[in-house]
């Protein structure tokens, strides 16, 4: 492995649309150059088995994430309102499985 | 039919012999992404193999395998072009010790990968059907091949001070053996009278823009080629051949009818 090249290249976030009508996910990431080659190793990487049809790929420079050391005050909150999940109505029969 | 057997043979041992060298760089990529992208390549030029030896068995009719075209014939049976069986070695060819270049691996896929669109589009429309269904599906398998390959072209010779240096090297030492892409064989010469192949001299113009526009973005330069002229294709090897079927080979002849 070059390790010079790993450290120069940047990391790439990898999403990708399983068929027509989902989501892309995201399901990985990668070194690459730049966008076309992080699409095209991606293609290579991510979709040898048929996982896709459609590809993202996004700078990981360009996400900011939460940060774990805030977890407590971020998602600790919304632990005792249970109220905002709608599982407090009775669904009628003829509407069926929601 | 014995024209589309031969002609199918040379088609098939260009695609096992480049799969097979390609396949040397498996685990020892230059990095992580770029080691599957190349092994892609490799299964996908061993998965035409296995197509064309399948249809070539198929039409000799007397019990062949495609197990026993790829592993059981020598050097000398073998029809593909020279330029596929050379090491990654560069221009250091001839030396034990001497290191694979990337360089030569990428500028000989690209060679081949910008003959084989053409004449795979061409092959659409040969008459024997099956090899028909094989062009329409290796077509677009090489046309990723080449994009693949004239990426990293354009990244080494547009590159550092050094990946220029091995690209150009790699280009002045390879591009004379597609010399032998434009003769045609007489294998090829009946494969074209019995509409089963394509008239690879037709298809040189097309090849010649490829290479030149890539070449030029890639701010390489193009060797005059003259002298010499390869002549796998009629079975007459460099000495790289014997050792690549012989590592290739050694495990089915080890293990005769062997199963996984």
């Amino acid at each position: 492995m070059n390790t010079t090249a790993l450290k120069e290249w940047p990391l790439w976030e990898i999403f990708v649309r399983s068929k027509q009508g989902l989501e892309h996910k995201h399901c990985g990431s990668l070194h690459a150059a730049d966008a076309s080659q992080a699409l095209h190793m991606a293609r290579d990487v991510y979709t040898r088995r048929q996982e896709g049809v459609s590809i993202w790929v996004v700078p990981s420079a360009a996400i900011t994430a939460s940060n774990p050391d805030e977890k407590g005050e971020f998602f600790d909150p919304a632990a005792d309102k249970i109220y905002r999940h709608p599982t407090f109505y009775e669904i009628p029969d003829e509407v069926g499985h929601m | 039919m014995s024209a589309t057997i031969d002609y199918l043979l040379h088609l098939a041992d260009n695609a096992v012999v480049l799969g097979q060298r390609d396949a040397e760089w498996c685990g020892h990529g230059p990095i992580l992404e770029e080691d599957l992208a190349l092994a892609n390549v490799s299964l996908d030029l061993i998965g035409q193999a296995r197509l064309l030896y399948q249809r070539a068995a198929e039409l000799k009719g007397d019990g062949t395998t495609e197990d026993q075209l790829a592993y059981f014939r020598d050097s000398q049976a073998f029809r593909n072009y020279t330029l596929l069986e050379l090491p990654h070695h560069g221009a250091l060819v001839g030396y034990a010790v001497a290191d694979r270049d990337y360089a030569a691996t990428i500028v000989r896929n690209f060679l081949y990968s910008a003959l084989m669109v053409h004449v795979w589009d061409a092959l659409q429309t040969s008459a024997d059907s099956t090899l028909a269904g094989i062009a329409a599906k290796s077509l677009k398998e090489a046309t990723y091949h080449l994009h693949h390959s004239r990426d990293w072209l354009v990244r080494m010779g547009d590159g550092t001070d050094e990946s220029h240096a091995r690209a150009q090297a790699a280009v002045n030492h390879l591009l004379p053996y597609t010399e032998e892409f434009w003769t045609v064989s007489p294998a090829e010469a009946a494969a074209v009278e019995a509409g089963v192949g394509v008239d690879v001299r037709s298809l040189r113009g097309a090849w010649d823009a490829l290479v030149n526009d890539a070449l030029a973005e890639a701010t390489l330069t193009r060797p005059q080629v003259r002298g010499y002229v390869p002549q796998g294709k009629v079975g007459l090897h460099s000495e790289h051949l014997g050792f690549l079927l012989a590592e290739m080979q050694s495990l089915a002849r080890a293990h005769p009818d062997g199963c996984w």
